[in-house]
């Protein structure tokens, strides 16, 4: 694996512009200043609740990400090759969805295996020829970028389903606002703010078209056991809308109400973040308690939008995102601007071989994974650990695909020795609504905190960044 | 607003007060049990337990109502739902549950107690840091209460929140009176010793009325005074007058937003005119133990009524 490239010091040694005044300061402050403001974060983040919970760690039933007090910086000119990249995807993917519950032309072309689609447990059959307002799928997409040198931004994953982190895009930058008002100054980052008040207008901008000119949304969480619970509730709350659970919902005549002290009212909007299969009871899993028995029926009929809509894991598993690019050009006939991380499908006999062939420097993951469970990274992995993943491969090669180690940009990070350089990946949040595409600028950085990991995620010690975006 | 987030907020003040009414309690009945024990004097510690309302919960665990069990249950007990330690545990739970409903200062508030009541572990290690728990708990409180005070919008939100205080107040100044009760019937055989003096003024203390008893009948303490202090004196905020009069006025509050009355406003009419209408000398004339098992049954009838009305 080559030398990571360093988002602070570039490949040459040398202080790349954007850093420029990050690095003067890292110069002027004493040491201790930044262990002190690492400490005053924690103490604000325990404080305000800001915690998100761990499956199967009941110890840790609350626990705090780790915030990393200094800034990952991107110059605007980077943003706004980044941004047309993603707006291009967040197109395609909606085409895409469209196709795939329409007309299917691309599987008629041959592009992509129709097994793939039809045998994935992320296809909802209840979606054919089902209307969407506006034909808008994904609403919300969280879609993983990651750098490998000054050039290129790689797609990870598109995360077209319930992307999370946005409360930690704009909580990292409270606290950052009130840590460091020195470093601000000194800098021109572009607001990220206004994210709530652009995923309100994209609610909005959906709602069927039986609704009032002032529609009512509602964001619907699986309840406070979630491990997103907070993100949840922080996002309700800023967006003036009802935090509902499946039991204040109810359905009658093909129409979702919500329980309130003055009665039943009639919802429009829902900004749901439970998954397909809990939705309701009646169209998906009987056994869940979390959804509304009915819900499906009511958004068949057109009376209510989901946001996202259902179905839409068929574009963002892992086997899918390998035609990503043959995906782009159909829809849209461009170059995709942004690249997909080379992927072997171990479907596919001759990737799997060379993959069986190469396990010590490849990551393989399962297509339906995320989490970064169930994922190996060969470079880091020993014998044993290898010789396992050998024997599931063999056994289920469709269950896989692998992608070369990459070596993920690093960003100066605080960590107990000091200042030292710790992987990234950034995930921007992409809006869709009827009359645009929004993109706050900004996102969610993840830093892997440990020397060397390239695991970020946040359920496997993964800490998170304030992201800024330089306005010039 | 949601029923769900109406009732996790009259339920998450309702949590709070009941929190410092324990903790006002165990207040004084420490100090009692310090006084010389006279032949015949009640245990202080079963009283303390009967006026928490929970003899029979208690009974199950413990065989004898002494200063360690009943503190371990009435404070700290996992077995016991309403323990100091329950109350904040649900408070803070219904609090998480309703995130978007509150203030930030409310959240701190009832958050950091949360996180706080890590400290005293399983139990104080001395009769002076019990003292501070049982501060620190009526401290809480204020904060909490006080914060719902000074940043709530004055909306739904805000007279479903003061619901559940003035529900969970009337319900425990009546409960304190109830288990008392006997120290103030007129008794002419008792000249009213220095014992009675003290346990008179326990009362009033309880509700932190000691001060106030004295800035309104501006005489020694009398036990028929009392009566009238915490039952018919709606100066008095703690009595059973003052919290019908905030209880009516919330209510309506929320009739008027929703442009609908409902069993709950009416209930809670008849219960302060009811108050309005009593004389102090009738009340001990008819029974003062039956008038305030009465207003018990009728306040928690009036809680069942707000629930089926808004909350569900």
């Amino acid at each position: 694996m080559q030398a990571a490239f360093d988002e602070m010091t570039g490949a040459d040694g040398g202080v790349r512009p954007a850093y420029g005044e990050l690095s003067r300061w890292l110069a002027e402050i004493p040491p201790d200043v930044l262990d002190y403001r690492r400490r005053e974060a924690e103490v604000i983040f325990r404080r305000s609740g800001i915690t998100f919970a761990v499956y199967g760690d009941a110890a840790a039933q609350e626990r705090l990400i780790p915030f990393d007090v200094l800034p990952r910086i991107i110059s605007a000119a980077e943003w706004s090759r980044l941004a047309v990249g993603l707006e291009q995807r967040m197109k395609a993917l909606n085409l895409y969805i469209k196709d795939i519950y329409g007309k299917r032309e691309i599987l008629k072309a041959g592009h992509i295996p129709e097994d793939l689609i039809f045998q994935n447990p992320a296809f909802r059959p209840e979606m054919n020829g089902q209307k969407v307002p506006h034909d808008i799928y994904v609403h919300i997409a969280g879609i993983d970028v990651v750098r490998v040198d000054a050039d290129d931004f790689y797609v990870l994953e598109d995360n077209a389903r319930t992307p999370s982190g946005v409360s930690y895009m704009l909580e990292n930058r409270e606290i950052m606002l009130r840590l460091f008002p020195e470093l601000f100054a000194r800098h021109r980052v572009a607001p990220v703010e206004r994210y709530p008040d652009e995923l309100l207008a994209t609610l909005k901008s959906v709602a069927p078209a039986s609704a009032s000119s002032d529609p009512t949304a509602v964001l619907l969480t699986p309840g406070v056991f979630n491990s997103a619970y907070y993100e949840h509730s922080f996002l309700a709350d800023k967006l003036g809308i009802e935090l509902v659970e499946g039991r204040d919902l109810f359905v009658k005549n093909e129409s979702v109400f919500m329980r309130t002290t003055e009665g039943p009212k009639r919802v429009d909007v829902v900004y749901r973040r439970v998954d397909d299969d809990f939705l309701d009871p009646l169209a998906f899993r009987p056994d869940s308690t979390l959804g509304v028995p009915g819900l499906m029926s009511a958004y068949q009929a057109g009376n209510v939008t989901l946001a996202n809509a259902v179905g839409t894991g068929v574009a963002d598993d892992k086997a899918i995102y390998s035609y990503m690019p043959q995906i782009v050009k159909f829809y849209l006939g461009e170059e995709p601007l942004l690249k997909n991380v080379p992927t072997w499908r171990c479907r596919e006999e001759e990737h799997l071989a060379y993959v069986l062939d190469h396990l010590e420097e490849l990551v393989v993951k399962e297509v339906h994974g995320s989490g970064g469970y169930g994922m190996l990274i060969g470079p880091m992995a020993d014998k044993a650990t290898i010789a396992t993943f050998r024997a599931k491969l063999r056994a289920q090669p469709k269950n896989f695909i692998a992608q070369p180690t990459l070596a993920l940009s690093t960003c100066p990070t605080c960590v107990n020795e000091g200042v030292a350089p710790r992987h990234v990946d950034l995930r921007p949040f992409v809006l869709a609504g009827r009359d645009r595409i929004r993109i706050v600028p900004g996102g969610l950085t993840r830093v892997a905190l440990s020397q060397g990991s390239l695991v970020v995620n946040s359920s496997q010690g993964g800490g998170t960044k304030d992201t800024w975006v330089l306005d010039r | 607003m949601l029923s769900r987030t109406a009732d996790n907020l009259y339920w998450l003040s309702r949590y709070v007060e009941r929190a410092e009414c324990l903790a006002r309690i165990l207040e004084v009945t420490q100090r009692l049990s310090t006084l010389p024990i006279a032949t015949g004097a009640t245990n202080e510690w079963e009283s303390a337990v009967a006026t928490a309302g929970c003899v029979h919960a208690f009974s199950e665990v413990y065989d004898e109502a002494n200063e360690e069990n009943v503190t371990e249950f009435l404070c700290f007990s996992t077995a016991n739902p309403s323990s100091i330690r329950n109350c904040i545990e649900m408070a803070r739970t219904n609090a998480r549950a309703v995130r978007t409903a509150l203030t930030v200062e409310m959240w701190d508030a009832i958050n950091g107690t949360w996180l706080e009541l890590k400290r005293f572990g399983n139990g104080p290690s001395s009769r002076e840091e019990f003292m501070r728990f049982l501060r620190w708990v009526q401290e809480s409180s204020l904060r909490f209460d006080g914060s719902a005070y000074r940043t709530m919008l004055r909306n739904d939100s805000y007279w479903f929140s003061r619901l559940g205080v003035f529900l969970e107040r009337a319900d425990n100044t009546a409960r304190i009176l109830d288990v008392k009760y006997h120290l103030l019937l007129p008794d002419k055989e008792r000249v009213g010793g220095p014992l009675d003096y003290f346990q008179w003024a326990a009362i009033l203390r309880s509700v932190s009325a000691l001060t106030a008893y004295h800035w309104v009948y501006k005489e020694n303490v009398q036990p028929w005074l009392i009566a009238d202090l915490l039952i018919l004196k709606d100066e008095m905020p703690r009595s059973l007058a003052s919290c019908y009069v905030n209880i009516v006025e919330n209510l309506d509050k929320i009739a008027k937003a929703y442009g609908r009355q409902g069993p709950a406003q009416r209930g809670a009419r008849d219960i302060r005119t009811k108050l309005e209408n009593s004389r102090v000398e009738e009340i001990f004339q008819e029974g003062l133990h039956e008038f305030i098992e009465d207003f018990i049954l009728a306040n928690h009838k009036l809680g069942s009524a707000v629930t089926e009305q808004y909350l569900m």
